[in-house]
């Protein structure tokens, strides 16, 4: 009952604000479609991200701010490898390089910092992100790059003779939502059913008693980092394919904040619905609320996209702290 | 189904037709491990077969008692069947009984041969075995924990029915079902009096299955009824609903996993068909209430706000009355998808069409709100001497305060001194070896005696007011019924005791008890400083509120022409609160009339006079036993009179 | 007790010496455990009770003495290590996984156990859906045996108390151990939860064949559930035999129980 209700209101808050550009007349059909499919695809790219914090997260409970450099640095190095190999032996490459960094990470950064405040390991990962943001430049170059991953830049047309004018669908937002659902499925399936799935929530709960079931600590985080590694990766690939290879990616990919506040910290599932409300949501803010905006206060109307994201996280953690699907914590006293 | 079939007018007949008819369709189900385990119709005869074969290797036959002592669980209802088969008789126990308190029922039926649960309730069989040597042998369902025992008398379930595997593959129980008449006795249920010894309620096949039927046939009940059996197999309303009914209908019985997993097995079994008494419907809303309390602002809002609807409504609905305007019937319906249907689900209820009350009084606010909600919640009137059904509330006619009108083939009427009398197919033969007993409630022609006081009103509804020995008359020779008037009280929550005394005297008087966390709780509300259970019962504010409640009480009685006369006319708080330490109360706290008018002599005859207050010194016992004085001034208010 | 056979030792401790930067936990601690007993371990606070069962289940790495389990001497173990080799604990406070179901918590108890292949498992593909299934119905059989049914799905967080110990205890069971540490399984429970944990450790100890391994603190509950007793003082063993013994010596009459507890 208690979830119940609280989808309801959260499904009626949704469809208010989704349905409210029509009703008010601000949108032709076919025109807020597609600002809807805008909207969604900005959405599993935030989730794609967030992803990888809820990993990491889940399963040694620390913030890894560096998420977003290494979405970057998996995007950078498949670019640059790209320019010279086939694009899938570069994608072979990465997956390696990223892998190797992970470990690396948990190695030589974390290990030694086991037992240590949150602070502090949220300090460590903060360094990551600076040193990952920098030494990719120093490797890889600071121009933009693009990565060619093959598939038509021709927009397809559907709908026709339901809209005039028809939509435009990229095809590349396609593939990129079809490799976010497998990832996505898979990873669900690997942390509620198998062996290690269940040890890393375990490590991720209590590490002590972790241990004493016999689950070796320091490999489960190579795995969590390893996992976290090749999300970035694919991240990075689909982002940097719709957008270029650039050093902003790391600044937007802290957009996944709000995302992984507003779905809750620890769900998969809360990451990628999270992801999907605020790419939506911050899609039509921008396009339909910034000039109603203007038009009705005689602002500016600009720049909603920057802060949308927040609000609406902030206005949900007012009524769900754990956010949306994360877990609630009942200690008894 | 349930047409009156004459052939199948005893139970071993029943299976016996079950498994033939509807032999792949469940019978009975329990969860283990996590897993509901099915039995058909035919599997539970098969079961039947070796089990009655290794009974009556052990000599077990015609006319013999056969002990179970247990929760609901499939082998032990396979038991009684067996004994049933077999002509024997099975004796329920109950399984929260203490070990000394089996010896009566063991001893006084002669028991040889008992089919216990598990290892707690065999080793209260052990311990009194010295006391009951008769008990020859001891069957367990559950052998955890007994790996170390010896004694002899211990067989496995297992065992028993390898031992019945040879004489099951004869005719030998089609002839013992054949030989099996309507008359013979079905099963002896002890019932504790509160005082003396158990009897033993002789009940024939023929009055179970009669008694049974009349109702199924009311309910139009099928054997695709579910049914959860979560209360003691020994009690005779489990026992109808979860053994004889099912026996009737061809219906699936379900048993918990365990008594801690009631909840949830009734949510996963989603019965249609629900049996409780009024404390753990009590116990259900208590736990709702206390996950509402819990709950954030917006979903308490919503549940308050659609329960007030609900109160309004709801019950009204379920009725089919009339007079309800579409605004409200739509806003019902909103309210159905986000509370009630929620509500109904998290109860277990979702699919339950007919569900019984009964046992004691069932406190109004209590049963309008399961009918408020949307579930058939019904009350009927029975006891063990009767097979249960006496009167059921019928569809569309239900009253909070009534039991409903007698079942077909029942007759009911009282007796010049209020005492209900019945006379139906389903009454008791005897109490086993008690004719004494026996003589004293059943009379020449038949009738029952219930020893409860009630009266038939108009609608031909049978209502009960009280134990038929505590009614009394007033001076005026106006009824009296204490129990009803301190039963209506005590459902306010403010209230927590509440003694009414006028036999003989020219009006009726109440001592109440408030409650203290209740009253005490609605004090800070309204910043009332108070500082304990004396000090708040001497409050004005707080004697007005009681006033209010008895002002209550009497306006309900005024609508009754036959109880309008023992309207409450004065009444004291209480400053000292009734105690079972102190002999004032039983220890399952029933209030001892007798000791308190004694004690309390002082009160009384104050009340009984035209003092407006009295001085009264109370003598208290203190936790660490000793004893002590208190004493007070209580006062002594009058009730508005319209 | 009586009616229990013990066989041989699985478990020897040799001269074990424990400090933390200079202070002194364990001092030349020997003792063994029997096949199929319930060793207790008792002793004052701050005598080196749970100090000893870190050492055996490889938290803490004694400075001095030897470990032998299961005949080879294995003083280095990692905590995992040792549960792999059948070494299953509980904790004096709860370490269970807070945001875990009792189901999903004694479930963990199986990770070790599972062997098919990671694909399997995520997909319920045919070997890995049997053995999910198999690790689920010995789970099963835990906790009908420790009466926590009615909790399966409850996060253990919202447990009381004595039944997050049951849950903590089940977990362990899980591994299906050869040697099972109770590390205070009875500490701050009422009396009627006490009697509870006790036959659930007699019962655990009589139907599983599992040797257990107990600190307790409360002198009752030993004296009754154990077979032989090891008592330390200061991190030195003062005493150990049957309970009877123990009971009886001067030296852990001066240490423990003169002193009004």
């Amino acid at each position: 009952m208690t979830r119940r209700i609280g989808i309801v209101v959260l499904l009626a808050l949704l469809a208010a604000g989704l349905v409210a550009p029509v009703v008010l007349g601000a949108a032709p059909g076919g025109f807020y479609i597609e600002v809807l499919l805008g909207g969604l695809m900005a959405g599993v790219l935030y989730s794609l991200v967030a992803l990888g914090f809820v990993l990491i997260y889940k399963a040694s409970g620390v913030f890894n701010f560096a998420q977003g450099a290494m979405v970057l640095f998996a995007a950078l190095s498949m670019a640059r490898m790209g320019e010279v190999m086939p694009i899938w032996a570069s994608l072979v490459l990465t997956f390696g390089i990223m892998v190797v960094l992970a470990v690396l990470i948990e190695r030589l950064v974390l290990r030694p910092l086991v037992n240590q405040e949150g602070v502090t390991l949220l300090m460590a990962t903060l360094g990551i992100a600076y040193f990952l943001d920098g030494f990719g430049q120093t490797i890889w170059g600071s121009d933009i790059y693009k990565l060619d991953l093959g598939i038509s830049k021709e927009p397809a047309l559907i709908l026709e003779n339901v809209f005039e004018g028809g939509i435009l669908v990229s095809r590349e937002d396609v593939v990129a939502a079809a490799t976010a659902t497998v990832l996505v499925t898979f990873l669900a399936l690997f942390f509620r059913r198998t062996a290690v799935g269940r040890a890393l929530r375990a490590v991720a709960d209590d590490q002590q008693a972790a241990q004493s079931v016999g689950v070796p600590l320091n490999r489960i985080w190579t795995i969590v980092w390893s996992v976290a590694g090749v999300v970035a990766l694919v991240a990075g690939m689909v982002w940097g394919s719709k957008l270029g290879v650039q050093f902003s990616i790391s600044t937007v990919a802290l957009k996944s904040l709000p995302v992984v506040f507003l779905g809750g910290l620890t769900s998969v599932t809360g990451a990628i619905v999270g992801g999907l409300i605020i790419g939506v949501g911050e899609k039509m803010a921008a396009v339909f609320l910034g000039p109603w905006m203007a038009a009705t206060f005689g602002v500016a109307g600009g720049g909603i996209e920057d802060w949308f994201a927040y609000v609406l996280a902030l206005v949900f953690m007012l009524f769900r702290p754990e956010g949306l699907f994360g877990e609630v914590r009942i200690d008894r006293v | 189904m349930a047409t009156a079939n004459a052939e199948l007018d005893t139970f071993p007949r029943l299976l016996l037709h079950h498994a033939s008819v509807r032999g792949d369709r469940p019978a009975i189900r329990e969860k283990d491990l996590g897993i509901w385990h099915t039995w058909t119709w035919r599997q539970v005869f098969a079961e039947v077969r070796t089990l009655a074969g290794g009974l009556a290797e052990l000599g077990f036959g015609r006319g013999d008692h056969l002990g179970i002592v247990g929760a609901n669980r499939p082998r032990l209802y396979f038991a009684m069947m067996a004994a049933q088969a077999l002509g024997g008789i099975p004796v329920p126990l109950y399984q929260d009984a203490v070990a000394a308190e089996m010896v009566f029922p063991l001893d006084n039926a002669e028991v040889r041969v008992a089919v216990v649960e598990d290892q707690e309730q065999l080793d209260k069989l052990l311990s009194i075995l010295d006391s009951c040597p008769r008990l020859e042998h001891i069957v367990y369902d559950d052998p955890r924990g007994l790996r170390h025992y010896t004694a002899p008398q211990l067989m496995s379930f297992e065992r028993l029915q390898e031992l019945g595997r040879e004489r099951a593959a004869t005719r030998h129980l089609e002839d013992e079902i054949e030989r099996c008449l309507p008359t013979d006795t079905a099963a002896l249920f002890y019932t504790s009096g509160t005082t003396g010894d158990p009897k033993g309620v002789v009940l024939t096949h023929q009055a179970l299955i009669r008694a049974g039927r009349a109702d199924i046939d009311m309910e139009r009940l099928t054997d695709a009824e579910e049914v959860l059996a979560y209360l003691p197999p020994a009690w005779i309303g489990q026992n109808m609903f979860s053994y004889v009914q099912a026996m009737i209908a061809g219906y699936c019985v379900s048993c918990p996993e365990s008594a801690d997993t009631v909840m949830l097995d009734m949510r996963e079994i989603g019965p249609t068909y629900f049996f409780a008494p009024p404390a753990v419907l009590e116990g259900m809303l208590t736990r709702v209430v206390i996950r509402m309390a819990d709950a954030g602002w917006v979903k308490r809002r919503l549940f308050d706000g659609f329960m007030a609807l609900a109160r309004r409504v709801g019950a009204r609905l379920l009725a089919g009355a009339g007079g309800i305007g579409w605004g409200e019937r739509l806003l019902y319906a909103l309210g159905d998808l986000l509370v009630y249907g929620p509500l109904r689900n998290a109860l277990g209820m979702s699919r339950v069409r007919v569900a019984y009350t009964a046992g004691e009084a069932i406190g109004p606010d209590l049963f309008v709100f399961y009918r408020s909600i949307g579930i058939n919640l019904k009350q009927l009137y029975g006891s063990t001497e009767t097979s249960v059904f006496v009167c059921v509330q019928r569809d569309g006619q239900v009253k909070p305060d009534t039991a409903g009108p007698p079942v077909d083939g029942v007759e009911v009427k009282i007796a010049d001194n209020g005492e209900v009398l019945v006379r139906s197919p389903g009454l008791f033969v005897e109490y086993f070896k008690n004719p004494a007993a026996t003589a004293e409630v059943k009379d020449a022609e038949g009738w029952f005696h219930t020893g409860d006081a009630g009266f038939i009103d108009d609608a031909g509804h049978l209502r009960i007011i009280d134990r038929a020995r505590d009614v009394g008359r007033l001076a005026d020779g106006t009824l009296f019924a204490p129990k009803y008037l301190e039963n209506k009280l005590k459902f306010f929550p403010y209230i927590k005791e509440a003694v009414t005394f006028g036999d003989g005297r020219p009006y009726v008087a109440a001592m109440v008890n408030i409650d203290v966390a209740a009253v005490g709780d609605w004090a800070e509300r309204r910043n009332l400083p108070y500082s304990g259970y004396t000090d708040l019962a001497a409050k004005e504010a707080v004697y007005e509120l009681v006033r209010d409640c008895i002002d209550k009480v009497n306006r309900d009685l005024a609508a009754d022409a036959k109880l309008a006369g023992a309207r409450i006319a004065r009444f004291v708080v209480l400053t000292k609160e009734l105690d079972a330490d102190d002999g004032e109360l039983t220890r399952s706290r029933k209030v001892r009339r007798r000791i308190i008018a004694a004690k309390y002599q002082k009160i009384i005859d104050a009340v009984y006079s035209s003092q407006d207050s009295v001085e009264f010194e109370a003598q208290v016992r203190f936790e660490d036993g000793r004893t002590g004085r208190a004493r007070a001034d209580v006062r002594i208010w009058e009730v508005r009179r319209e | 007790m009586t009616g229990r056979s013990t066989g041989a030792p699985i478990l020897a401790v040799e001269d074990i010496s424990l400090a933390f930067g200079g202070l002194r936990a364990l001092a030349q601690v020997s003792f063994d455990v029997r096949e199929h007993e319930v060793r207790a371990i008792i002793g004052p606070n701050g005598a080196g009770k749970s100090s000893m069962l870190n050492v055996i289940n490889g938290v803490y790495r004694p400075q001095a003495g030897a470990v032998t389990y299961l005949g080879r001497r294995r003083d280095h173990m990692e905590p995992y290590e040792a549960a792999r080799l059948g070494i299953a604990r509980t904790f004096q406070g709860l370490a269970l996984f807070k945001g875990m179901t009792v189901l999903e918590n004694i479930m963990t108890g199986r990770a070790l156990l599972m062997r098919s292949g990671m694909l399997a498992q995520a997909l319920w593909l045919g070997p890995g859906e049997r053995e999910e299934i198999a690790h689920r119905q010995r789970v099963e059989q835990i906790i009908d045996f420790l009466e926590i049914q009615a909790h399966r799905r409850t996060p253990v967080g919202r447990l009381p108390y004595g039944l997050q110990k049951r849950v903590d205890l089940g977990r362990a069971l899980a591994m299906e151990p050869k040697l099972l540490l109770l590390d205070e399984p009875m500490a701050g429970m009422n009396v009627e939860e006490k009697q509870d944990m006790c036959r659930f450790v007699l019962d655990v100890n009589d139907e599983y064949g599992t040797t257990i391994v107990l600190i307790e603190h409360d002198m009752s509950v030993v004296m009754d559930i154990s077979d032989r007793v090891v008592v330390l003082d200061y991190g030195l063993k003062i005493a150990d035999g049957t309970p009877d013994e123990v009971r009886n010596d001067p030296r852990v009459i001066e240490a423990y129980l003169g002193v009004k507890h």
